[in-house]
């Protein structure tokens, strides 16, 4: 087990060589290493990452979706929904990022990892509830953090952050009931994105 | 031939030892759990979500609210997370109040653990001794931020403000005359510094107290001993990170192999365990409680010789002392933009993870550039965990069940966030 970190710009260079022409890129940031890839090449290159000698991710850390719809506010030129994976090396002490985007933005679909790293399964069942991102391959992708009957795709950039529907006790049917929602959206802080130098000398 | 099928039960979400709300169904064969399916996200308040809506020291108390038993390292991983996006470094004295109040945070989660833990595995004794350490350690948080749970002490930049010189005192009331307060107040007389030094040199007793309870007790080894047994490498194919880990034997604490702060000048040891059981996880625990009571006396050293700045100068990030403000044009206007519109953090995405009591607790951040973050994504330990509860349990009893969650450290504020 290393006990120093591997430095990123050799990670780099070994996560390059070791995948060729699968990844899309790879890049070095603020001391992370992340690989951009296809949904085509994904499976393959997870598979590389877990397994390649230089490599050696045995562990699946995180995985999330993320939606670039609202990003800068205007959107970006490319695909909507990415799936961005953290893995950890514990033998070779190094991190990397993957990241993948869904081909299609209106049915957004990914291979599952569930067989490389058998931890990725609440994960993937995350991201498939709350951006409807679906994992090919998954076995058992169903809703985990909304509620049993929820419709929608909660941490969606289109959905507002109050919902569609709230909960309270109706009187006359004398239970708990699903209603649209009355709380009117307020913003406190305006999102703002300033322009470099805002401010004067940084 | 008749047809057997499972027993199906609901460890319904209210449940003393469900750890919060899970629901977990569990399908019996007798006592034998055949498979378990454990249901979250009863808790699920969108955290994430809030925190696209929030500038970035607004949603700082969300965090203290995701692993509600250990605060501050929580919000130690946002921090980290931010200020490695914006580029900027802590101030040393800070990095050591950081690093102080970490391992305040881990006796906290421990304590707790091993109360609950005890509790539900039938030594309720133990729940009562821990919780009494853990008021102590409620007034060094209380002294620090004025909060007893949910600090929002560490601030990207840096902490708050400076450790106070005094402690609150106990004032007389119709129960306790003044007399009875003199024994109480004794070790309050001097600074937070003196009163964290005076526990760290009493909790190691305590800690024997609690090892002579539970330790070489038949009852609690015949509850413990070969349960919940996790091989390292599948340990590892199912993310497990921190305890789970070091209890089957990895090495791998993120403070000695990826050190922040300054805890690669700290002298401690990582306990590690054989078996992978439930007990191996206790014995763990305990030892980490020790080696973190030698850090702090390390901080408390260090902090009473070297005086400085708690939180960085970058008045951009930072907002300048209350005195400047009322004085200084340039101070009240950077006052003014941090509270009215926060500070701005450029565009870019980092991962920071720190070695929290409970294993890896990851914040992945997507910045665009506004004075929000854009994606925020909360890695909990507890997760990984119990996302492999189903494979740990199967064969085991229903009383093991509930051991299962107890030695997963499950608290289900980070779990559904």
């Amino acid at each position: 087990m290393s006990a120093i970190a591997i430095a990123p710009g050799a990670l780099c260079a070994t996560v390059a060589k070791v995948l060729g022409d699968l990844a899309r890129s790879v890049s070095v940031r603020l001391g992370e290493v992340t690989v951009e890839v296809d949904a085509a090449n994904y499976l393959a290159v997870m598979q590389k990452l877990r397994d390649a000698p230089g490599c050696q991710f045995e562990q699946l850390m995180d995985l999330c979706g993320v939606d670039y719809s609202a990003y800068k506010e205007i959107g970006t030129d490319g695909l909507r929904y990415a799936v961005v994976s953290h893995l950890l090396s514990i033998s070779l002490n190094q991190r990397v990022r993957v990241r993948t985007f869904c081909t299609d933005d209106d049915f957004p679909v990914i291979p599952s990892v569930t067989e490389i790293w058998n931890g990725a399964g609440w994960f993937e069942r995350e991201a498939f509830d709350l951006f409807g991102i679906l994992f090919e391959g998954h076995g058992d992708l169903r809703r985990i953090l909304t509620d049993y009957g929820f419709i929608g795709h909660p941490f969606r950039k289109d959905f507002p952050l109050s919902g569609h529907v709230e909960m309270a006790y109706d009187a006359e049917q004398r239970r708990v009931v699903y209603q649209p929602v009355t709380i009117e959206p307020r913003e406190i802080t305006p999102r703002i994105i300033r322009e470099d130098n805002y401010g004067g000398l940084h | 031939m008749a047809e057997i099928k499972n027993y199906s039960l609901n460890f319904g979400p209210q449940h003393p030892a469900a750890h919060g709300v899970l629901r977990l169904v569990l399908e019996l064969d007798g006592e034998v759990v055949q498979r378990a399916d454990p249901h979250v996200g009863l808790l699920h308040r969108g955290t994430e979500k809030l925190a696209e809506y929030k500038t970035y020291v607004q949603s700082l108390p969300y965090m203290d609210r995701l692993d509600y038993v250990s605060m501050m390292c929580n919000e130690h991983a946002y921090c980290m997370a931010v200020e490695k996006l914006l580029d900027i470094q802590v101030p040393v004295r800070a990095q050591y109040i950081r690093v102080l109040f970490s391992e305040i945070t881990r006796l906290l989660n421990h304590l707790m653990w091993l109360g609950s833990n005890g509790m539900d595995l039938g030594a309720s004794t133990v729940l009562m001794y821990t919780f009494r350490e853990r008021e102590e350690l409620f007034d060094m948080y209380e002294a620090v931020s004025g909060a007893r749970m949910h600090a929002a002490y560490f601030r990207p930049g840096g902490v708050y403000r400076d450790l106070p010189e005094t402690m609150a005192q106990f004032k007389p009331s119709k129960l306790r005359n003044a007399k009875a307060m003199e024994g109480l107040n004794r070790n309050r007389q001097g600074t937070l510094l003196d009163f964290i030094d005076d526990f760290c040199q009493r909790f190691p007793k305590r800690v024997d107290e609690y090892e002579a309870l539970l330790t070489e007790n038949r009852i609690w080894k015949q509850r413990t001993v070969g349960i919940g047994v996790v091989t390292p490498e599948r340990a590892l194919n199912l993310g497990f990170s921190g305890v789970m880990l070091r209890g089957s034997g990895i090495a791998w604490d993120l403070r000695k192999k990826q050190p922040y702060e300054v805890y690669d000048q700290m002298d401690f040891d990582i306990p590690v365990g054989k078996e992978g059981d439930c007990y191996d996880r206790y014995l763990v625990r305990v030892a980490e409680m020790r080696q973190s009571v030698r850090i702090m006396q390390q901080c408390v050293t260090w902090l009473k010789a070297n005086p400085g700045s708690v939180i960085t100068e970058n008045l951009k990030v930072a907002p300048p002392k209350r005195e400047s403000m009322k004085e200084g044009m340039e101070d009240l206007i950077h006052h003014f933009k941090l509270f009215s519109e926060g500070f701005r953090v450029p565009e870019g995405e980092a991962y920071a993870a720190v070695e929290h009591p409970k294993g890896e607790f990851g914040i992945y951040m997507v910045s665009d550039g506004a004075n929000k973050p854009y994606r925020l994504k909360i890695r909990a330990p507890g997760f990984a965990h119990l996302s492999a509860y189903d494979e740990l349990t199967r064969g085991h009893m229903i009383a093991d069940a509930v051991a299962m969650i107890g030695t997963m450290d499950i608290v289900f504020g980070e779990i559904d966030r």
